[in-house]
């Protein structure tokens, strides 16, 4: 639904909108290569194929962020969850990601659910581990200063922990959106549509071009999205601290 | 109502609470305890009163449980056992909610690395304590203002906190502190990571303010110079123990054990004693009334650059130069040569103070505080405080030692070496500012 809705739009308001958005967020570079690359693509007639891969993993990244995210929070403030927990991470990033589409289609069936679902196991591990990380560097001096003046678990929590660690829980929205993008050929396998499926099945049919038209545009999309994800990692950054 | 009391506190590490305690209320120390049951004792049965308004330093070596009592305190760390009332709060028997109320409404903490936010200006910074106590923007950030004020940050309220210095970074951090309009001061190692220059001026300032302000302030150091300065009493902690508390010159006249003697043998000793413990109480005083010719005969046979010019009450009315008497009529009295200007020191004075003076004047008389006359300091009566302890540790010490050659006599040797050298005020600054504290050269 998601997907007629930006379908709908017109292509030229779109890009015009997303160069618009990533210059505010990263300066006249990023702007300008969104611009360019957006454009590259719709007059590929890869358009609609973007705008599909582009929702896919927007949607499998937010999702991984909302679950993965308070988890992070969850092993960070307690030593046994981590513990326990831990080597189920490092298996979830270990394992083939072709393994995730098997458990995915007896529930799902073919099509984009599974994939966003395939997707989301593989990539919600960053996320995790670097919001855990990330809020366990937060030297303790700073955690004993909320204490000592009486501040709340909670208000701890949100007053330092997190404002301290949003550079590293950046960090890791980038790294789960990446590996979110690079699930896209192999979730096309099991029925998710978009770049993935164009590069898909130029490989069954032995079309060299148009696989490599789709996979350029996978890349071009992976840029814009790394670019602006670091962009705004850097803004979480507090001042000074380069 | 912020006199704080602490009754029997210990604090064991690790698991083995339960046998540790135990082991401690059948008075065993840090060593038997370890050997007995591995244990590991951060704080040994402590008690002792903090007097509401009073400035204490915790002094000790790393290692020697200061940091940890104070967090026990405001029960960062909590105590093994023991009582801690703070005015008739009993610290340790607040539930948690309880506790962090108490905390946001009595205690203000100062860090050794200042611990402010990065992410936040020094305004928002200082007004934290409130923030946590939900005190609504506006209130919030005049009291933040007015305490950045106070510490003399003005107009750094906007910057960040890494575009400060560190001295005016911990300025923050005690405006922080004062923000919260806590009743008493936590203050772990506060300047220990300042140069010693700065951390001079913040220790002089921070006496202004207590002056100012009457709060209770527990500080802690391993820098004795600093608990000097600070010029409150002093709690010598070793090993988790008390070993002495005092004020300073109390602590330097007369310590506990041995380990007392040597941690405060490198002190300068001009800046601990009052002048009321150097003054010569049985200097010659002339009466105003006396004439040239009778005070000649009343001094005869006695040295000295100046004499004491008291009344019948014993009232002190000023000094009288050997030059000038000499150089006087025999006829006229003593009360028309005194010289205008000298007055008198009150007896708490620090000696360091009045040295410059002695200097000059050739002798300070020492009154009471009802300006009694006490006494008088002269050169000779200097050289001879400073010179006290030197010669205490030479003869009972090290020099029996020195002939002998075995390891022993390197250590001693060393510590002969430094002697002649550590009681004169010129070359203190100098050691101080090349070795970080006199304290490192306990080893």
């Amino acid at each position: 639904m998601l997907t007629t809705a930006l379908v709908a739009v017109p292509p030229w308001v779109f890009i015009g909108l997303a160069a618009f958005a990533t210059y505010r967020l990263g300066g006249r570079r990023i702007g300008l290569l969104t611009l360019c690359g957006l454009l590259f693509l719709w007059n590929l007639r890869l358009w609609q194929a973007t705008v599909e891969t582009l929702v896919l993993v927007s949607l499998s990244t937010v999702t991984a962020l909302v679950i993965g995210i308070p988890v992070g929070i969850w092993f960070a403030l307690s030593r046994r969850a981590w513990r326990t927990f831990s080597p189920i991470l490092d298996m979830m990033q270990t394992l083939p990601s072709f393994v995730y589409l098997i458990p995915a289609l007896p529930f799902f069936g073919l099509g984009a659910v599974s994939a966003c679902f395939a997707t989301i196991v593989f990539s919600v591990p960053p996320v995790i581990r670097l919001t855990a990380l990330g809020i366990r560097n937060v030297p303790s001096e700073l955690v004993e200063a909320s204490d000592a003046f009486g501040g709340s678990t909670t208000q701890k929590l949100f007053k330092v922990q997190l404002p301290l660690a949003l550079p590293t829980i950046m960090a890791g929205v980038n790294q789960t959106m990446m590996l979110a993008l690079s699930m896209v050929v192999i979730a096309a396998m099991i029925g998710a549509g978009g770049l993935g499926r164009a590069v898909w099945q130029s490989i069954q049919r032995l079309e060299a071009g148009a696989g490599f038209e789709a996979g350029i545009g996978i890349v071009i999309l992976a840029v814009i999205l790394d670019r602006s994800t670091q962009a705004l990692a850097d803004r979480a950054r507090p001042h000074g601290t380069a | 109502m912020s006199r704080i009391v602490l009754e029997g506190i210990s604090k064991i590490f690790g698991s083995k609470q339960a046998e540790g305690v135990d082991l401690i209320k059948q008075g065993k120390r840090k060593a038997e305890i370890a050997a007995a049951c591995g244990a590991v004792v951060g704080l040994c049965n402590i008690s002792f009163d903090i007097v509401e308004g009073e400035i204490l330093t915790l002094m000790g070596l790393s290692g020697s449980g200061k940091s940890t009592l104070l967090r026990c305190m405001n029960r960062l760390v909590e105590p093994s056992c023991g009582r801690i009332a703070v005015g008739d709060v009993d610290v340790t028997k607040l539930g948690r909610k309880d506790l962090l109320a108490f905390r946001q409404k009595t205690f203000g903490m100062v860090f050794q690395h200042f611990a402010l936010l990065p992410n936040r200006t020094i305004l928002s910074n200082v007004g934290f304590g409130l923030e946590l106590k939900n005190v609504p923007v506006a209130r919030r950030t005049e009291a933040a203002m007015q305490a950045i004020e106070l510490v003399g940050l003005k107009g750094w309220e906007a910057k960040y906190p890494h575009e400060l210095s560190g001295g005016m970074q911990q300025r923050a951090g005690l405006a922080r502190a004062l923000a919260a309009d806590a009743e008493v001061l936590l203050m772990d190692e506060a300047f220990s990571a300042l140069d010693p220059l700065i951390r001079r001026d913040m220790q002089s300032e921070l006496r202004d303010l207590q002056r100012k302000l009457k709060k209770t302030i527990v500080f802690v150091s391993h820098d004795l110079d600093e608990a000097v300065a600070l010029g409150g009493r002093i709690v010598l902690m070793k090993d988790g123990e008390v070993v002495q508390i005092g004020q300073p010159e109390e602590i330097v006249a007369r310590p506990a054990t041995e380990y007392v003697a040597r941690f405060v043998e490198h002190i300068d000793r001009a800046a601990v004693m009052r002048v009321g413990q150097v003054a010569d109480r049985s200097a010659a005083v002339l009466a105003p009334t006396l004439t040239v010719a009778e005070a000649r005969i009343r001094i005869a046979g006695e040295g000295g650059d100046a004499w004491l010019v008291a009344d019948d009450e014993s009232r002190f009315v000023g000094c009288l130069r050997a030059d000038r008497l000499a150089a006087a009529r025999p006829e006229e009295t003593v009360a028309s040569l005194l010289g205008a200007g000298s007055d008198a020191v009150v007896a708490d004075a620090r000696l360091d103070a009045v040295l410059a003076r002695v200097a000059a004047e050739g002798c300070v008389a020492v009154v009471d505080p009802d300006g009694r006359l006490l006494g008088a300091v002269g050169s000779r009566d200097v050289v001879r405080a400073l010179a006290a302890h030197s010669a205490e540790s030479h003869a009972t010490g090290h020099d029996a030692d020195y002939p002998e050659t075995s390891i022993l006599q390197t250590t001693a040797g060393a510590e002969r070496w430094t002697g002649p050298s550590r009681n004169f005020p010129s070359t203190r600054s100098a050691t101080k500012a090349s070795t970080g504290s006199p304290t490192m050269a306990l080893g």
